[in-house]
This record gives C-alpha cells, structure tokens and sequence, in this order.
C-alpha cells in the first residue's frame, strides 16, 4: 500500500515514514505542509495520506481543512489524522463527511509502532480508528444518560469500539476472550437500544451515530 | 585628614545647594504676596461697610487661583526638579459646567486655602529668611563697609571698635545659621504645596489602587505568556524528541526480532520509559497552559481534562464568545484542579462541570456526589482549595465551595470578564 505523509515535524516525519515501512508501506511523499499534501497526493494518488493537524503557516487546522478537500476530491485516499491534542469537533468534521476511511489518533500513538501501523491499515482499506481519548472526549459530552447504565468494562468496550476496533482487536486490548467481548458489545447494544450489525465497520456506524458524531 | 573631614561637614556641607533652597524660596515671595492686595482690598471694603463691593475681591481670589497655582507649580518644578503630583481633573463636560464642577472639588478649596491662607504666613517666613540672610552678609563683612564707604555716608560712627566686632561675629552665626533656616522653610513651602495643591490622600489611595489593580494585572499577563512560551517549547522541543525517540525503540522492539532476550527486555524497558516520559510531559504542559487551551478555548480544553478522569464527568460550557486569556486560564485551572481533587479526596462517582456567562461574570461551578467535607483550611486537601482560592483572587473573582460533611460538594466561581 502506498502513504503520503504530510507533519512539519522533520522527527516525527521520518518517524512516521520509518513505521510505515516497516509495516510494508511505499511512503511515495514526505511534505511539510497542506498545499504541498495536496500537491503530493495529486500526483501520487496514494492508498492513505497521514495529515498533522497543526501545519504552516497558520499552526491552527490546516491539515483538518485539507483532509477535508482531500476526502472530498480524492474518495479514494484514506485520511488519518495525527494530533498534539484531541479536539473532537475535529474528529466529527471528518467523520460528518464520509465515515469510511478516516482515522483520528494522538501523535504519541506512533510510539506503539504496530498498533500504529494496523491502524494505518485498517483506515486505507476503508475503516476507521479513532484515538481512544477522541471517545472519551464524546462521552463527556454527551447529556442523555444511557451511557449511566453501563457498567466500567461496557465503558472501555465501547470507547474501544468506537475508535474503530474489531472483536478480535478488543479482546486482545482488555486481555479477555473474544467471547466475552461478545457478550460485553450485545449487551451495550441492547441497553442504548442500537440496531444490530454483524460487520465491525457498520457497527462503529452505529456507536458513532449514538455518539452524535457521524450523521445517518 | 579626619580634621579636614569634620570641617568640612561643619562649614561647607550647609552651604551646597542652599542657593539654590534660597532662590526657591525668593521666588515664593512675589506669588505668595500676589493675594495681598486683595486682601486687603476686601478689609477696606469690609472696614467700610459696602457688602456688595467685598464680592469683588472674592470673586477676583477665584479668577486668580488657577494662575497663581501654575505660577507655583512651575516654581517647584524649576528648583524642585520633579512635578507636584495633580489632583484628579473633574470629569468631562462643557466649559462651564466643568469650571461649576470644579468649584465644588475640595481640590479647589485647597487651592484657595493655600494661596489665600497659606500663602501669606509663607511670605511672611520667607521675608524673614531672606531678612535674615541680608542681615548676616552685611554684618560679617562689616569692616568691609567701614573701609569702603566714604566717611559721611555711615550711619553710625562704629570705626574699629568692638560694636563692629561683635556684629562681624554675629553676621558670622547668622550666615552660620541661614542655610539651616532656608532648609527647613523650603521643606515646608514644599510640603504645604504637595498638601494644599496636590491630590488628597484619598485621591492618591484611589491612584494607588489603579496603579497597583493595572501591574497586577500585567504580572498577570506576562506569567500566562510565560506559561504558554514555555509549552510551546516544550512542544517543539522536548516532546517532539521524544515521540521521535519512542518511535525509534518501538521500531528497534518491532523489526531486531532475532536479539538475545535480555537485549530485548532492555529495548521493551526504554521503550515504555520513553512513552511514560512523554505521558508525564504531557500532564506537566496540561497544568501549565495546554495549547488546546490557547487554540480552541475552555470548551475543547476542559472536555480533554474531564475525558482523562477515571469517573465519568459532564461538561458544559455555554459561552457566545471566549473571555480574555487570562481569565480562561484561570478558570481552566480552577476546573482542571478542583477534579483532581474531586478524584483524590471525595470518593464520587460522578462531576460535573458547567461554565457560563452570566452579564459580565464567567461562573464556573463544579459539583460531584462525593462524601463532601472538603475544607479550605484542612492541611491535606485544603492546600489544593486554597491554591485555587487565592488563583480566582487574583482576578478579583469570587470563591465558595459548599461541602457538607456526607456531601455533595459544589464550588462556585465567579470570575469577572469585560464584556
């Protein structure tokens, strides 16, 4: 799969580019900043561009604003979001557009380097990763109180649910069985009243959806 | 040596500068004489009976006041060497209605007191220095004008004798004692204009207030920028090495697969030191200024505080425009220990945060369903509440935090914002 890697962090870059070769990705463009992310991914239409949110010249939301041109002309290349905080109105301008193929993770997850790259992963085949602190940032906001009735572990579970994870990919996290994983997300279904979805992506649909994140 | 010391701190130490202290208080004399004749003027019109015409010198004294008094205050500027510090202008208006305005000032009245009151017992003083003075020059050099002055000019036939002794030795201690004479009265010309035409004590209580309300906001201001010039160092430096540094050893973990155990259990080892560093840096910029803070306002900083807690927390923030940086600051501080210390100290299950704008006062309340019987005073979690107290202080903001012994506890801060 091919990367375009767009951070204004001449470390963090090379650190990125390092990760995702190792993981087998072709990193076809390093830039520093938005237009030159535009620029690159034009040229070389890649499988996911990672994007820092803060770039020049404005050190504000640039690279949210190009993701967002960027989803919108090329469907087709993943946007993965890295960030020095969360700020989740970020994550739900992403999300509201196209829920498939976008990812929002905190700049210090790079440093778990292969949970890093099958987040990577899983975003350029067209699922999503949210950093775990984007929904606990979600869960703060939220005023309606199902949420109440869950209990810590449904918590964790849906927070990792959230963020884009499969069963498997929970299990492993919580360190439980994937079974019990099961048992955990029906029950946090049947208590927020959500509908049932076999396939992981759709499923993060509908926790997203609950969330007020993504729109129907 | 020490002789020529002691002399000198007798005999010509006096005399530096009293030229000076006496041509200050020579120029009083003109200015302070300047009411004189009006004065005298409204007791012959008194003497004579004609009410109506004392009106005149009265009304003169007013019309003369203002000039007498820049006619003063440029005589302490010129031998004082600093302005007389101003009593505070009457408030706008139009010409007439602000010279009204000014009548009723004390400032005015003061004024008035020193040129028309003050004013002639200081000439007084100051003919009496300046007599004194005269006195001694001619008497010390007494001989001078017996041998100068032809015959028939002197007034008496003093000669050599010993009248003209004495009075050289007494023009002597009159010089002796004239600098004295005209320090002190310079220090009290000095003081009765710094009294009479100067602000009240009450005026320069009021300036200090604004003065020391204005710097105290400023060291206010400048410990923000610091904090923030300090994260954003911290930023570009330090946590950028070391993600980068994590990374590295992630990827050293992840790819030397064939290395002897204990090599990899030291790779494992600075791999999760490094990310552990990079969590503590990150809690060590959240406490001095987050640049989410800075960037996205109280909303989007407070939400990443309360997403960290272990208990679940609401936070809502309703505000139509983001306060100045320091009163954020402020209260993203007072949110962000008074959680820490709901998750220290009262055993609750939830919080909850709301902040708004009321007029023009932020109120920032933070409530949780613990046992309560937190203590401003107490020595363990008191610090943490006096801390904040005297934070929301330093704003001018107000600060109370119910907690009854079994709980809830709410704290409510309000903080005042210019619109």
């Amino acid at each position: 799969m091919r990367a375009v890697i767009a951070e204004d962090s001449l470390l963090l870059r090379i650190g990125v580019a390092k990760v995702l070769e190792a993981a087998g990705f072709e990193v076809c463009a390093q830039v520093a900043d938005a237009e030159g992310l535009l620029a690159a991914v034009e040229e070389h239409r890649p499988d996911i561009a990672v994007v820092d949110v803060r770039m020049p010249p404005g050190f504000t939301d640039e690279g949210v604003r190009a993701a967002l041109v960027l989803r919108r002309q090329y469907p087709r290349t993943a946007v993965l979001l890295l960030s020095q905080y969360v700020e989740e109105r970020y994550a739900a301008d992403l999300l509201a557009a196209n829920t498939s193929g976008v990812g929002y993770l905190l700049k210090q997850r790079v440093a778990d380097v292969e949970e890093f790259a099958d987040s990577v992963r899983r975003v350029a085949v067209g699922g999503t990763a949210l950093d775990p602190q984007v929904v606990a940032q979600l869960l703060v906001r939220r005023h309606s109180d199902p949420l109440d009735r869950l209990t810590p572990r449904e918590r964790e579970v849906l927070e990792l649910m959230a963020g884009g994870r499969s069963n498997s990919g929970i299990a492993a996290a919580l360190f439980v069985t994937e079974s019990a994983i099961a048992k955990h997300i029906n029950s946090i279904f049947t208590k927020l009243d959500l509908p049932r979805a076999d396939a992981d992506h759709r499923r993060v649909l509908a926790v997203l959806r609950f969330l007020g994140v993504a729109t129907a | 040596m020490q002789l020529t010391t002691r002399l000198q701190r007798v005999l010509v130490r006096p005399f530096r500068g009293a030229g000076h202290r006496t041509a200050f208080v020579a120029a009083g004399l003109p200015l302070h004489l300047a009411v004189v004749p009006l004065w005298l003027w409204l007791l012959g019109t008194m003497a004579a009976l004609v009410p109506a015409v004392a009106a005149l010198p009265v009304l003169l004294t007013l019309v003369v006041t203002p000039l007498l008094t820049a006619g003063q205050r440029r005589r302490y500027r010129a031998f004082v060497g600093h302005d007389l510090p101003r009593p505070a202008a009457p408030g706008p208006g139009r010409h007439w209605t602000s010279a009204v305005r000014r009548l009723t000032t004390g400032a005015w009245w003061r004024q008035v007191c020193y040129h028309a009151v003050a004013g002639p017992l200081l000439a007084v003083l100051d003919l009496a220095v300046l007599a004194v003075w005269a006195a001694a020059a001619v008497a010390a050099s007494i001989y001078v004008w017996i041998w100068a002055l032809p015959p028939q000019w002197q007034v008496a036939d003093l000669g050599y004798t010993p009248q003209a002794a004495y009075l050289t030795a007494g023009g002597l201690a009159l010089l002796f004692l004239g600098p004295r004479l005209t320090g002190a009265l310079a220090r009290l010309e000095s003081r009765a204009a710094e009294v009479l035409l100067g602000p009240s004590r009450t005026e320069k209580l009021a300036r200090r207030v604004a003065d020391l309300a204005e710097s105290r906001a400023g060291v206010l201001d400048a410990a923000d920028a610091e904090r923030r010039r300090i994260e954003r160092d911290l930023h570009d430096g330090a946590q950028q090495r070391l993600v980068s540094l994590a990374v590295n050893l992630g990827l050293a973990r992840a790819t030397l697969a064939d290395l002897p155990a204990d090599a990899r259990q030291v790779i494992d080892e600075a791999h999760r030191e490094a990310k552990e560093a990079i969590a503590e840096l990150n809690d060590l910029v959240r406490g001095l200024h987050p640049a989410v803070l800075e960037d996205r306002g109280l909303d989007a900083a407070l939400s990443g505080v309360a997403a960290r807690l272990p208990i679940p927390v609401r936070v809502a923030v309703d505000l139509p425009q983001r306060p100045s940086p320091t009163v954020e600051a402020v209260a993203y501080f007072v949110v962000s220990e008074a959680l820490t210390n709901v998750v220290k100290h009262a055993r609750a299950t939830r919080a909850e945060v709301t902040v708004e704008r009321i007029g023009e006062t932020l109120r920032v309340v933070v409530a949780d369903d613990g046992a309560g019987g937190a203590d401003l005073a107490a020595a363990d979690g008191g610090t943490g509440l006096a801390g904040l107290a005297k934070r929301v202080a330093s704003v001018d903001g107000t600060f109370c935090c119910r907690s009854p012994a079994g709980g809830p506890t709410v704290l409510t801060v309000e903080l005042p914002c210019a619109p």
